[in-house]
Order: structure tokens, then C-alpha cells, then sequence
């Protein structure tokens, strides 16, 4: 890998950002290559947005990335990820579940709107826009807390690292229990971002 | 051996490695993980919580004059709490190496203020140093111990939210074995009474001096020569951030924070055309190169509050024509988008309080802890937030004044109430006040994770310890109202607030439900909204439980029927309490017709 990779991955509290930070880290350490992750704890963890910021490549200095620098946005709900779209490069590549969390500030108050039709307000800003329906296949898979295996999975095709090295470190990071199920989880997205990719 | 640490699990790391025999600490983010790393990773450490910073400083002392490599660590705002032995150890010096963790929180992320606490470095004249990452994190501390007693001086290691949570590739080095030292009298040393203390002051003059020689010296401190005509002074994260933007500049890269290497800065920045400081928060490096003589700018391209930024530092050197280009993203999706901001969990205890609070409308002082969350709209019953223990003191005051004609309520958490909330109650016993006093005891220090403290029975590592009982010690205090609540049922949260605002003697009640997510998530079985029987007056919102969403049917109105998240709704009853039609049932009792 000569060039850097920004990955921003956004989420809600509780939603398994940090997990998956975890696992891209790891995935690009075993690579031997440089890597920073940023991410804050504390308030943002009460059904906040959570937020973590990865970098990968020769020599990485800030651990977090500038407006405009990610080459890849990952967001496990559609709200957040049209929040998130400036981080994008022009030519950035946007991870999408089709999840939507509707906050209590919005219901409770006229004040405030859900966007309508965010990923469509995405892929106005960022062509390689890549939409999961990642509650459906969780669903299908029997357990709603698997969508952010499912987008590791299509985010392991954008990224130059063995498919191995995703499987060993999913099992490395993952509770025992829990192995089986997330590699499943990995395989699904990985099948499905081959598609929507290529379309 | 190589491993993805962050800054805090580094210096646990660190204090490992050289060979630290105490540690010690009050939870507060963003600094938390050190103390915890150290008790899950390195239990031959002893490591322990204390009830504030202030005692923890002040154990800290004791191990260090005992003969111990000790390390004491706390949030920027903790060190407040603990300016008291804190001011007074500079002049002592140590026994044992001493490292005092600043975690500091520009940004605000987790905090009430953003104070730059390297003024604490200066005020109390000891020596300071500020990683830029995780590596510098472990490594600085083994520094800081040969410092501390080459030099017999407490020194402070200063990191920031983005070194302490930043995770970076970090070499691990050997361990070593820290000196072994047993406690030597010395009254003249030890002992601050006046005549001891002067000639101590004395002491610490001529310290502050040699440590600046060392800094001057010291590989902490270094130039990196591109050949550029442009300079930046730089420390901590704001370094990286510049590096990332510029990284052809040259740079004097500042690890020895305080004392400065003035001489060697001065030579710097003689032999540039234009230097900058870049360093986040206020001007602390900036103000001081100025007194000295030095031509350098900073904050004014920079900017004095927030974090700093890749691209606020890119803005900055672009506006001073250091560099040309800049990205500059649009920002426009992010305006008109709803707020998210962080709120109770479902099935938190503290949410009946602030639902009973906000229906009284009473005036409600506040404390540090997640029931800080009561601000937020829609349930919008906090009235003050300052400092740790602050809500009784405020409320004494506020009652002293009739400055609120509904009355005043202080809430504060188990873990606040026995970190300084003691000495509030104390206080209202003692000045005749009838101020009522919620102590929300969900029995964990819950907004930094869940730790223990001295009511829970567990100490960090994980021993049985003591319980304290907190109607106990609030009877002890002379308070003779005192009562147990369960915060899940809202009528009688409701009338025994309304009774004790009446009182007119000081009253405590103590809310009796542990937090649904620590030590272990509790989940009873959870409700269903009965779309037949919701009219959609959206009262269930207004409790703001995140299990409540909206469905996509509506009443006659237009406004939506409630729809309640199975997977997180914990069966806590507090929305069925609401809802006048009952249209909330348990899922097991639903049956669609």
C-alpha cells in the first residue's frame, strides 16, 4: 500500500462502532502497515453519535482526518451518514446501512425533521455510493446487532488486505460465541458489495 | 513487540515497564482507562480508585514519601479538586519518582470546561511533558520518572482527549526495576510549617532553573530542519495535526513542555523568516516566547477555544502564507440536519426523578454524572451543572435567597455525593437549610463506565471492600428526613418530592435502582404500543426514552402513534405510567385482534 486510507465510520451509541474500529485497526496492523484510530468515549456513548476516525498506510500522523479527506465513509444509519458526507473525498467511496434511528428530540418536537430520503442526498455528493439494507439481512441472519459485520464485509472489498486477515482477526476480536455468526455476517456483505460495486 | 495502544493504555504500559508500585485515581473521562488498564492488565501494580482526586493525590504522597515509583491520574477539572496537595508537593519534592496524569479536554467532549491545565505545570513550578502520541505516551513517562527523581520533583504528564483515545502502533520496551527506597525522615523536607516551608520555596526556585537547563538539552526538545524559511513551535496533538498539512515546514517540536528551552526557541526562531506556534487551547507557549523577546504569532490564526483540527491548522498556516492550499470542503449537509444529542438509556432510574422534577416545576441544582442528561429537551429539568458536589451547595444558596418561588431541588449521584457531596449536606444540616436533596444512586460510577467506588463492595482490582451505606452516613450527618424511593414508580416519586419541598428541615431521598447497563445489563420484558388504543398524544416522547420511536401511523391531527423498540426497551413501566389511554402493554399480553 503506497497511499494512505481515511476511514470514517459513523454510528449511534450502541450501534457497534467500536468494534469495527477495532477490527479495521487490527486488520491493517497485522498488514505491517501504520495506523491511527481516534474516537471519543464518554457522553457520546448515551444514543449519541458516536464516531471513529481510521487511518491507514506508510507514516500517519493526525489520528483523526480533515473535512474533504476520507476515502471511505461507513455509516450504520442514513441520517448520520448524510451528517457525515463532508468528511468524503470527491472521489470517496460512502457505506450505507439503510437503518434509520429517529431521536426522541425529533419526535417529540416540530422543531426538528428527519431528512427525507438521506441516501438519496448521498450519492448526490458521492457517486460510489454503496446502500446495505443491513436490518434486513441482520434479520435474516437472526440477530439485529450484526449490521456492522455485514458493512465490514463490503468495506473488505475496497480494501487491498486478504480475506484471511478479516476472518483471523473477526475471530480474534469477537466473543467466542459470537465467531460463526459475524463471519456470516462477513460474507454477506462481502457478496453483496461485489455486485453493487460492479453495477 | 508491537501493539495498538491507545495514549491512557500506554501509559499504563509505561508505568509498568518502569516500574511503578502505586497508582491511583478518580474516574473522569477522558483519563479513566489508565487506572483500568493497569488493574486488568498489570495487576502486580497495586492500582486503586479513591472517593476524589483530592485524596487520591493525596495517598499518591504518601506512597511516593513511602519510597514507591507512584502514579496518580485525573481529568484536567480533577486536578482542581486536588490543587490543594498538589500546590503544596511541588515544594516537598518526592522519595519515590511521582507522575501526575493530566488528561485534559479541549472541546468539551465530556467535560464542563476546557481549562488548559499546563498553567498548573508553571503555577506550581514543576516540570511538564506532553506526548504526541501513543508512543511518546509510554516513553515520556519513563522520563518523567527519571526526572522526578533526578531532579526531586513531582512532574506532570499532559495529554489530551485525542492522545488518550487516539490508538497509535506503539514498541513495547523492557521492564525495568524502579529504585527500592523505604521512607527517610525528614521533618525540613515533609513536614510545611512555615519556617520549613520558606526555605523549601527557596528549593523550588532554584529546581524550576536546573530543569530549564535540562530542557535546554533534553532530546524531549527538537528541531526538525526541511530547509524551510517558515517555523512552527509545536507540541502534543496539535503537531500531528500540522505535520499532516505541512509537512515540509520545519518544526521545533516541544516535549519538555515546561520548563521552555528558551534559548534553544530563540535560536529557532532567529533563523527563520516566520515562526508560528501552533498548540491548542490558550497561548501558554506563545505568551511566554513573547515575554522573552521572540517575534511569533499563534492564536491569532489559530483561535483559543475548541480542538484543533487538520483543517483548522490548514486554514491557519494558509491564512499567515505559510502554505497555499487547503481543502476546503463545503460544509452544507450538516446545517438544518435534527441535533443527536446523548440522552438517558431506556430504563435509566433517573428518568422518573427528572419526569416528577419537570412536572413540579421546581428549580433543580445539578451534579457531574449521566443524570447531567435531565438538561436536554424534551425533559429539560436541570437548572445548574458546575462542578463535582456543586447541586446541594447551589441549592443551599439558592434557598438562602428565595431565588426560586417553586422551590429547590439538588440532584447528585452515588458517586458525586461520596466524592463532595458530603461536606454539601453538612453544610445544610448545619445552616438550618430545608433544601431537598436527591441523591440518584444507581450504585456505579456510571457516565465513565461503570467503575466502583466505595458503596459498591468492590474495590479496582477486584477485591471485596467495605460497603458504605449511604443513608447511613446521611443520618450521621444530622439529617433526620430521609427516604427510599423507587424511581419506576412515578406517582410516588411524585408526592414525595411534593411532601419534602414542604418540609421545613432539610431532606435527603435516596433513589434505590441500579443502572440497567453496569455492572450487568438489566432487561425485563419489554412493552408494545397498541396502535388501536394510541391517539398520539405524544406524551410517552416527552419521558425521552430512545425506545419509544415514532410509527408511521398518525392520529386525526397528523401527529404519529408511538412504537416502541423491543430490542432495547427494558420493561422499566415508566411510559405505561403516562399514558392516559394505556394503549402500552406488555408484548406477552398483545393480542392482535
Amino acid at each position: 500500500m503506497s497511499k494512505n486510507y481515511n476511514i470514517l465510520i459513523v454510528g449511534v451509541g450502541g450501534q457497534g462502532v467500536l468494534l469495527a474500529s477495532e477490527i479495521i485497526s487490527a486488520v491493517a496492523m497485522a498488514s505491517d502497515l501504520d495506523v491511527k484510530k481516534s474516537e471519543v468515549h464518554g457522553m457520546s456513548q448515551r444514543g449519541g453519535i458516536v464516531s471513529s476516525h481510521i487511518k491507514i498506510g506508510p507514516k500517519v500522523f493526525s489520528p483523526t482526518i480533515g473535512y474533504g479527506q476520507a476515502d471511505i465513509l461507513i455509516s450504520f444509519e442514513k441520517a448520520e451518514g448524510l451528517r457525515a458526507v463532508d468528511w468524503l473525498k470527491e472521489d470517496g467511496t460512502a457505506i450505507i446501512s439503510t437503518t434509520s434511528l429517529v431521536p426522541a428530540i425529533v419526535t417529540s418536537s416540530k422543531e426538528f425533521n428527519y431528512p427525507e430520503n438521506p441516501i438519496e442526498k448521498i450519492k448526490e455528493r458521492c457517486k460510489n455510493t454503496i446502500s446495505v439494507s443491513g436490518d434486513t439481512i441482520a434479520g435474516e441472519l437472526g440477530n439485529p446487532r450484526l449490521v456492522n459485520t455485514i458493512l465490514i464485509g463490503v468495506l473488505s472489498n475496497c480494501l487491498p488486505f486478504a480475506k484471511q486477515i478479516w476472518v483471523d482477526t473477526i475471530g480474534a476480536k469477537v466473543k467466542e460465541r459470537f465467531v460463526e455468526l459475524n463471519l456470516k455476517a462477513f460474507d454477506r456483505g462481502r457478496a453483496l458489495s461485489h455486485s453493487a460495486v460492479e453495477v | 513487540m508491537r501493539e495498538l495502544l491507545s495514549g491512557n493504555e500506554a501509559v499504563a504500559r509505561g508505568a509498568f515497564e518502569v516500574g511503578v508500585r502505586l497508582a491511583v485515581a478518580y474516574p473522569g473521562t477522558p483519563s479513566t482507562e489508565i487506572l483500568e488498564t493497569l488493574a486488568d492488565k498489570f495487576p502486580s501494580i497495586y492500582s486503586q480508585w479513591s472517593p476524589n482526586e483530592k485524596v487520591a493525590y493525596e495517598v499518591g504522597i504518601g506512597a511516593s514519601i513511602g519510597g514507591a515509583r507512584t502514579l496518580v491520574a485525573m481529568k484536567h477539572v480533577g486536578l482542581n479538586v486536588a490543587a490543594d496537595p498538589y500546590m503544596t508537593h511541588a515544594y516537598t519534592g518526592v522519595n519515590g519518582g511521582f507522575v501526575i496524569i493530566s488528561c485534559d479536554d479541549p472541546e468539551m467532549h465530556s467535560s464542563q470546561n476546557e481549562q488548559d491545565n499546563r498553567y498548573f505545570a508553571r503555577f506550581g513550578q514543576i516540570p511538564m511533558l506532553e506526548p504526541s502520541d501513543s508512543q511518546e505516551a509510554k516513553d515520556m513517562l519513563v522520563n518523567a520518572y527519571e526526572l522526578s527523581e533526578t531532579f526531586d520533583t513531582p512532574v506532570m504528564l499532559r495529554l489530551t482527549t485525542r492522545i488518550s483515545h487516539s490508538k497509535g502502533i506503539v514498541d513495547l520496551g523492557q521492564v525495568v526495576e524502579g529504585p527500592d527506597k523505604k521512607f527517610v525522615k525528614d521533618p525540613s523536607k515533609y513536614v510545611m510549617v512555615p519556617s520549613h516551608a520558606r526555605k523549601r520555596h527557596v528549593i523550588v526556585e532554584e529546581r524550576i532553573k536546573k530543569t530549564a537547563e535540562f530542557s535546554e538539552s533534553s532530546p524531549l526538545n527538537y528541531v526538525e530542519d526541511n530547509g524551510s524559511d517558515f517555523g512552527i513551535i509545536t507540541s502534543g496533538i496539535a503537531y500531528q495535526y500540522a505535520k499532516e498539512v505541512a509537512p515540509d515546514l520545519d518544526y521545533f517540536k516541544i516535549g519538555m513542555s515546561y520548563p521552555l528551552p528558551m534559548r534553544k526557541l530563540a535560536e529557532f526562531v532567529k533563523a527563520h523568516k516566520q515562526v508560528l506556534v501552533v498548540e491548542e487551547l490558550e497561548p501558554f507557549f506563545e505568551d511566554q516566547l513573547k515575554a522573552y523577546g521572540l517575534k511569533v504569532e499563534g492564536k491569532k490564526y489559530f483561535g483559543l477555544q475548541g480542538e484543533l483540527s487538520p483543517h483548522r491548522v490548514a486554514k491557519g498556516l494558509k491564512e499567515a502564507g505559510f502554505i497555499d492550499e487547503t481543502i476546503e470542503a463545503s460544509i452544507a449537509q450538516e446545517q438544518g440536519m435534527f441535533p443527536r444529542p446523548p440522552v438517558l438509556c431506556p430504563g435509566c432510574p433517573h428518568r422518573g426523578a427528572f419526569m416528577a422534577l419537570k412536572k413540579l416545576k421546581v428549580t433543580v441544582t445539578g451534579d457531574i454524572g449521566c443524570y447531567t442528561l435531565g438538561v436536554m429537551e424534551p425533559l429539560n429539568a436541570l437548572d445548574t451543572c458546575i462542578c463535582m458536589g456543586a447541586s446541594i451547595g447551589n441549592a443551599i444558596g439558592m434557598e438562602k435567597v428565595g431565588g426560586s418561588d417553586k422551590g429547590t431541588v439538588a440532584v447528585i449521584g452515588d458517586s458525586t455525593f461520596l466524592h463532595s457531596g458530603i461536606t454539601g449536606i453538612l453544610d445544610a444540616v448545619y445552616n438550618n437549610s430545608n433544601v431537598t436533596i436527591i441523591i440518584l444512586d444507581n450504585r456505579t460510577t456510571a457516565m465513565t463506565g461503570g467503575q466502583q467506588h466505595p458503596a459498591t463492595g468492590l474495590t479496582l482490582m477486584g477485591e471485596q471492600a467495605g460497603k458504605i451505606d449511604i443513608p447511613d452516613i446521611v443520618r450521621a450527618l444530622g439529617v433526620k428526613r430521609v427516604f427510599d424511593l423507587d424511581p419506576y414508580d412515578y406517582d410516588a416519586t411524585l408526592n414525595l418530592i411534593k411532601q419534602e419541598l414542604d418540609a421545613n428541615e432539610p431532606s435527603v431521598i435516596i433513589t434505590s435502582r441500579p443502572c440497567v447497563l453496569m455492572p450487568k445489563r438489566i432487561m425485563a420484558e419489554p412493552f408494545v404500543v397498541d396502535l388501536e388504543l394510541c391517539n398520539g398524544c405524544s406524551a410517552c416522547f416527552k419521558i425521552s426514552c430512545p425506545a419509544i420511536l415514532a410509527s408511521s401511523e398518525t392520529n386525526k391531527h397528523g401527529h404519529p402513534k408511538a412504537e416502541i423498540d423491543p430490542t432495547i426497551c427494558t420493561g422499566c413501566t415508566l411510559c405505561t405510567q403516562v399514558c392516559a389511554p394505556e394503549a402500552i402493554i406488555l408484548k406477552s399480553q398483545f393480542v392482535k385482534v
